[in-house]
């Protein structure tokens, strides 16, 4: 019988043939990620020992992931004590892949999952995080979770009870115009979809314009896959996820490239043509709320903030500093840049594209979850607006429920820096 | 019989159910008190002394869309909410669904606030307009966890089947 991608990783994860839609299963887990909010996955996971002369260890120290980014450095004594609380158990437990608060090493979960190899093509992999849908870029099957859920994994190494989801196959053709990237063509799909098109069924990704994204592209694809409601985004990993692993993840070992059937069964088919794409804005207050840059042209902004585990790679940066550089950060807006990770930090500084930056007004700030989540950076003021390469726009998602979020590409972004207004990053001549 | 506390329309993320400000408040013990902190009125009367046995909110589509922060199911489960939507976002309904949490689906569901509302096992009857709206049951693998109280006793089970030989649950 045909399968999909998914039903092939399924079935593998499950030691089965095959798997159908619909059916319910138990799948391994081959990566299990948390960032701090693993200090609620701990008290779960005691609660499920309690009452029981076992003692609690987790099922496997080398496959659970905890990466700290939400609030870092931490902005208030509870934080400061779970994190101190998280520290404790994962040197009790002997967990390896540890990313706790450094330049080195540190960063976005999303980013640091990829960047250091912990993502295999045709894995099962789960993150207490809803934008786990990330990783299926390199061709896993990655979903986000709640803290219960994460617990029972911690303790069994499976994944209870889930439904092997349908999938609708994306099918992108054309190249790029200037200044148009992969979270465009999100945007894009996203408002075609609605927040809930995808609710319970994965988004597969294919066509010649995939093909030609670098890994960094598809992450972004696959990180807003969720915002269509998408159990999981995916692309088929191919030349280019090789390349990516062997030569910017340092990956070793042996790779499964596995495809859906030609014949597999989908749910839906999507066409998008890309050539003729324009520059896409999600509007206030959901991210379904899409619109072609030129009808939003103008606004005003008040905070404009590039980074996050959507566009703060080094791609979105190198853009950023190629618009801003020679100019300034109008008067009227702050322009904040956080750098997905400590390794692009780095490599953004020693290609001199701070300086750029810098010079033109930004501030740049430390790699982490920062203004995309208002909690302890960057949050906005009343009545607001800011314009943010991240991939929330929900009311109150900046720290404050009377301002508005507009979401963009990191071209539009560093265009509308320079005038204070929602610009066209093509028709700036930059 | 149970009167409608609240209605909201489509895409109520968790941002509204339990604002990010609030995410390291953790244990589920602490949760309730931040339950739609921004909407003032609602936090009130879930937080006010004279307590609503059973609050019953009415949601459109998508309700819980967002991030997957457990909190904004515990949040609710600690004021024994009771949420009926057209449906929900995937985490939010599974994290409900471990939480013992009550989620009723019930795609076309009509209610205003104050509307008496009385829910059997297959239909949520709206006594005030008068109409029957049918329940969409749950997959069988998800009722097995509700069935055993939520995720936590569900896993400790197997847990103690393939762990455990000396055990006293
Ligand atoms: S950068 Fe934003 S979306 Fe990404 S993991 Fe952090 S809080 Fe979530």
């Amino acid at each position: 019988m045909p399968q999909t991608l998914v039903q092939k990783i399924l079935s593998k994860a499950c030691g089965k043939v095959k798997v159908e839609v619909g059916d319910v299963v138990e799948p391994q887990v081959n990566l299990a990620m948390s960032h701090e909010n693993a200090a609620l996955v701990i008290n779960q996971f005691q609660e499920i020992f309690s009452g029981t002369s076992l003692e609690a260890y987790v099922w496997n120290p080398d496959k659970i992931a905890i990466i700290f980014d939400h609030r870092v450095p931490a902005e208030s004594k509870k934080t400061a004590t779970n994190q101190k609380k998280v520290r404790t158990f994962i040197e009790k437990q002997g967990i390896t892949k540890f990313h706790d608060i450094r330049g080195d090493e540190g960063g976005i979960c999303h980013q640091i999952l990829p960047e250091n190899g912990y993502v295999l093509p045709c894995s099962v992999i789960v993150g207490t995080d809803s934008h786990t849908t990330t990783h299926g870029a390199l061709g896993a099957f990655s979903f986000g979770v709640g803290a219960t859920e994460m617990a029972t994994v911690w303790a069994l190494g499976r994944i209870m009870n889930i439904e092997v989801p349908a999938t609708i196959k994306v099918i992108a053709n054309g190249d790029f115009g200037k200044y148009i990237t992969s979270k465009d063509l999100i945007l894009y799909l996203i408002g075609k979809l609605t927040a809930e098109g995808a609710n319970f069924k994965v988004l597969e990704y294919t066509g010649s314009t995939f093909e030609k994204m670098n890994t960094s592209a598809r992450l972004t694809v696959c990180n807003m896959s969720v915002e269509a409601g998408a159990t999981s985004g995916i692309v088929p990993a191919d030349t280019e996820t090789v390349r990516y692993l062997r030569d910017e993840a340092w990956y070793k070992g042996k790779l499964d490239l596995v495809q859906s059937d030609s014949d597999a069964k989908f749910d839906r088919i999507v066409e998008i043509d890309t050539d003729s794409l324009e520059p896409q804005i999600a509007c206030p207050h959901t991210v379904d709320n899409v619109k072609p840059v030129s009808q939003v042209e103008g606004t005003k902004i008040d905070q404009i903030v590039i980074g996050s585990c959507t566009n703060g790679r080094l791609e979105d940066i190198e853009i950023a500093a190629d618009i801003l550089r020679g100019h300034k950060v109008s008067r009227n807006v702050r322009l904040l840049v956080f750098p997905a990770s400590a390794r692009i930090y780095k490599q953004a500084m020693d290609r001199g594209l701070f300086s750029s930056l810098l010079e033109a007004g930004a501030v740049i700030m430390n790699s982490g979850c920062g203004p995309c989540l208002g909690i302890h950076q960057g949050a906005l003021g009343d009545g607001e607006r800011a314009l943010a390469t991240t991939n929330r726009n929900f009311k109150g998602r900046m720290g404050n429920p009377s301002s508005e979020v507009y979401l963009s590409s990191a071209a539009v972004a560093a265009a509308s820096a320079i005038t204070g207004v929602i610009t066209d990053p093509r028709k700036g001549g930059y | 019989m149970l009167k409608v506390t609240y209605k909201f329309e489509d895409d109520i993320s968790t941002d509204i159910i339990y604002p990010g400000r609030y995410m390291a408040t953790v244990l589920p013990s602490e949760t309730p008190q931040y339950a739609f902190d921004d909407i003032t009125e609602l936090n009130k009367i879930l937080n006010s002394s004279e307590k609503l046995e059973i609050p019953l909110v009415i949601a459109g589509k998508n309700f819980g869309c967002g991030s997957s922060r457990e909190q904004a199911a515990s949040t609710l489960k600690g004021h024994n909410v009771i949420v009926i939507a057209r449906d929900f976002a995937r985490i939010f309904l599974q994290n409900s669904i471990n939480l013992g949490l009550r989620t009723i689906i019930c795609p076309d569901i009509e209610a205003q606030q104050d509307d008496e509302i009385e829910i059997t096992e297959s239909k949520v009857i709206n006594n005030s307009l008068k109409k029957e709206f049918n329940i969409t049951p749950l997959p069988a693998a998800r009722q097995a966890i509700i069935d055993a109280g939520g995720l936590i006793p569900y896993a400790r089970e197997v847990l103690v089947r393939e762990r455990g030989n000396n055990c006293k649950i």
